[in-house]
């Protein structure tokens, strides 16, 4: 499902999907009343323990400004909220993911413009990543406060099977197609996919526009300029993906496995493959679910290596720069207040940034280096805090940064163009239609 | 004296009858006339499911008529349709044939045919798909290769999955009403048969097969109607995939209206499959003739 990947974020980093699922549950909506500030945000355990403690905390040092909160299984939030902004009925606070879907709000004028109250108060501003911002600004205006983690795509890799065929991790395109066949030939597939989701196929094509272009050629399309999925880059990306394929790069039946059941991940822990693009928080899955790979050293990780002659920085990254909170226009002057009151105090205070730490996130407020590198899992959670806090520029995931009616079409193309049943330039005829839409 | 009562009872009767009719009217109107009337008007407007909507006269229809998903989502729509019902009409007549007869242990048969149907299609296409996984599925875990293929990966094998799993789940269901059919010829034609020397299979398709016509004819309806309708199944399972191999009309009503939240044209969707459900409808009552709806009551 194209609802995967947003199912997969609101699944525990470091709980098995088993448990999270059963954790998932919705209570009534709020009641809303006496003038307290109503929270709607995503069930599922370790999250929501986080999100709630966040809240008992703010409701005991503010009497006089309560939040209800209700939490939603990550599916029904979405049908939900888009529900009850469309009703007017939304609540004060709106969880979200940023990108194309706060566009569809802003257009429909039922978030507040929060570039003033961002203005006045600068400290709160700058004590979080600037690279979160970009999914919170629409037409030059922030609509939405950061928070919680930032969770970049990450090269993740078996070292077990790495030193079992004697070879090194890829340090450049070239590097990884002549992997390809020192791995097959050991009967080991050299990447994971779980191409059903087909947003895990998109993060390969994220991170390729990247490397070989730089950030402008997605920028183009982000900003619905006429035919800019046909710029030389993306026909070389795209080119250099069927090239992958056709190479045998990934993993056999690689288009009827999905990524929220995990299967992708669990073929690389089982050395059935021996590497994997994924999220970050693909290492809490790998560390509850592959019994000692994570604590054996077993799992290696980097970042996407540069592609010959490419323009972009290889320090840049994709992916969830940060969840997003945006206040509904239709709240009163008195919620409104709880809510900006909750976003200054409430948000990212040092007891949530240790939670989060521990459950294996990257939390987005600056400055945390030292309580990451108390964690258990210190390594890879600085890895992710460097790349975070480094990237020059930090792509959000191309099906949250479009618009529905885009990213659809985009998912679909990319099926194709995996299963090969669509030529670099079919896909960028087709795409430059919905450009803009 | 005693005649007038009866009389003026039955005419009290008459005029109550009517009325009774009325919360079910009332529901019909309310969960079906109304909301059809709503979808077709929304299919004449541009909404993304939270703005205002904008009427748009005909763009939302000259969208999806113009596109070329549309004559794909119909041919794969008809394929399942033709296909499902071309496996499960013979399955289900024999497998039918055989549990109205007398054999031992026959109920019990019935009962675990039957079991498909108690299941739900989300639960279904979940243990599907995890079968049919090539690396952690049946086949990689019994170590047979020919088992471990791409099932849901290439296009073909996806749409054969499709519909065997469509027709595992709805064989026992036509198998009853075939059951009821066959139950209801009289045993005499059998007798007259077996005393001209007709075999088993003479008599199958000499006596079974023509006195099941309306059965047919309500079971194949079920099935031609309830295919324009596959969506659950087909959502977990390929999701319309690969690609858009499997991607039946009801899926994609669903994927522009709630993806791609494009409501204008999802609802022009639901309008063509209301109008291809009562075409196909009527077409079937036609070849039935007018006694088929009165069959379909005793067979089923």
């Amino acid at each position: 499902m194209a609802l995967s990947r947003r199912t997969l974020l609101g699944l525990a980093a470091g709980v098995p999907a088993s448990a999270a699922l059963a954790a998932c549950g919705s209570s009534g909506p709020g009641k809303g009343g006496d003038g307290a500030a109503t929270y709607w945000h995503l069930s599922g355990q370790p999250q929501e323990g986080v999100r709630t403690g966040a809240v008992e905390r703010f409701n005991e040092a503010n009497p006089n400004g309560q939040i209800e909160v209700t939490t939603f299984e990550n599916d029904a939030y979405k049908t939900k909220i888009k529900t009850a902004i469309g009703a007017g009925k939304a609540p004060t606070i709106i969880w979200g993911w940023g990108g194309g879907t706060l566009r569809t709000h802003v257009e429909a004028d039922q978030v507040d413009d929060l570039t003033p109250w961002f203005d006045e108060n600068p400290d709160i501003k700058n004590r979080l990543f600037p690279s979160s911002f970009g999914a919170a600004t629409v037409n030059g205006r922030i609509y939405a406060m950061p928070f919680e983690s930032v969770e970049p795509v990450v090269l993740f890799y078996n070292k077990r099977v790495f030193d079992d065929v004697g070879v090194e991790p890829p340090q450049s395109w070239d590097d990884i197609m002549s992997l390809v066949p020192k791995f097959k030939a050991e009967g080991i597939a050299p990447f994971s996919l779980g191409g059903q989701s087909r947003w895990t196929n998109m993060m390969w094509l994220e991170f390729l526009f990247d490397r070989i272009g730089g950030p402008e050629v997605f920028q183009a399309v982000f900003d619905g300029e006429k035919g800019a999925w046909s710029h030389p880059a993306a026909i070389e990306a795209l080119t250099k993906v069927q090239d992958l394929v056709k190479a045998g790069g990934f993993i056999k039946g690689f288009s009827s496995i999905t990524a929220d059941s995990n299967a992708d991940q669990a073929l690389l822990y089982t050395d059935k493959a021996a590497m994997m693009l994924q999220g970050s928080w693909s290492y809490g899955i790998q560390q509850s679910e592959g019994g000692d790979f994570v604590s054996g050293g077993g799992l290696g990780f980097m970042n996407f290596p540069p592609v010959e002659g490419g323009k972009g920085d290889p320090g840049n990254s994709v992916g969830n720069p940060a969840q997003y909170l945006s206040i509904s226009s239709k709240a009163s002057a008195k919620q409104k207040k709880i809510a900006k009151d909750f976003f200054a105090t409430g948000v990212l205070t040092d007891d949530e940034v240790k939670e989060w730490i521990d459950t294996g996130a990257v939390p987005i407020r600056k400055g945390s280096e030292k309580l990451l590198a108390e964690s258990e899992s210190s390594e890879f959670l600085e890895f992710v805090y460097g790349i975070a806090s480094n990237a020059k520029t930090f792509g959000q995931s191309w099906d949250q940064a479009l618009s529905p009616t885009a990213a659809e079409t985009l998912l679909d193309n990319i099926a194709k163009l995996f299963q090969l049943s669509i030529s670099p330039r079919q896909f960028t005829d087709n795409l430059n239609k919905v450009i803009g839409k | 004296m005693s005649a007038l009562t009866g009389s003026t009872g039955r005419e009290g009767r008459r005029s109550i009858l009517p009325w009774l009719a009325v919360p079910a009217l009332l529901f019909f109107v309310g969960f079906a006339l109304v909301p059809l009337v709503g979808v077709f008007a929304l299919s004449f407007t541009t909404w993304d499911g939270i703005g205002t909507i904008h009427p748009s006269g005909l763009t939302s229809w000259r969208a999806v008529l113009t596109n070329p998903g549309l004559p794909h989502a119909l041919w794969v729509t008809f394929l399942v349709m033709a296909v499902s019902w071309a496996v499960q009409t013979p399955a289900s007549i024999l497998l039918g044939t055989f549990l109205a007869g007398r054999q031992r242990y026959r109920a019990v048969l019935s009962l675990i045919y039957f079991v498909p149907l108690l299941l739900s299609s989300a639960a279904i296409a979940v243990a599907y798909r995890a079968l049919l996984d090539p690396n952690f599925g049946l086949g990689a875990g019994l170590g047979f290769e020919w088992l471990s293929k791409d099932w849901l990966g290439r296009p073909w094998l996806a749409f054969g999955v499709v519909v065997f799993v469509v027709s595992w789940q709805f064989v026992p269901f036509h198998s009853l009403i075939y059951q009821g059919g066959v139950q209801q010829i009289p045993q005499s034609l059998y007798e007259a048969a077996q005393l001209d020397g007709a075999g088993q299979i003479r008599q199958f398709f000499s006596i079974t097969l023509p006195q099941l016509k309306y059965t047919i004819i309500t079971s194949s309806t079920l099935m031609v109607i309830g295919s324009l309708t596959f969506f659950d199944l087909i959502f977990v399972l390929t999701e319309g995939g690969p690609g858009d191999a499997t991607r039946v009309l009801a899926l994609d009503m669903y994927k522009r209206g709630f993806q791609a939240e494009l409501m204008g044209p999802a609802s022009a969707i639901a309008v063509i499959l209301v109008l291809m459900g009562l075409a196909i409808a009527l077409l079937l009552r036609r070849l039935g003739g007018r006694d088929a709806g009165e069959s379909q009551l005793e067979g089923a």
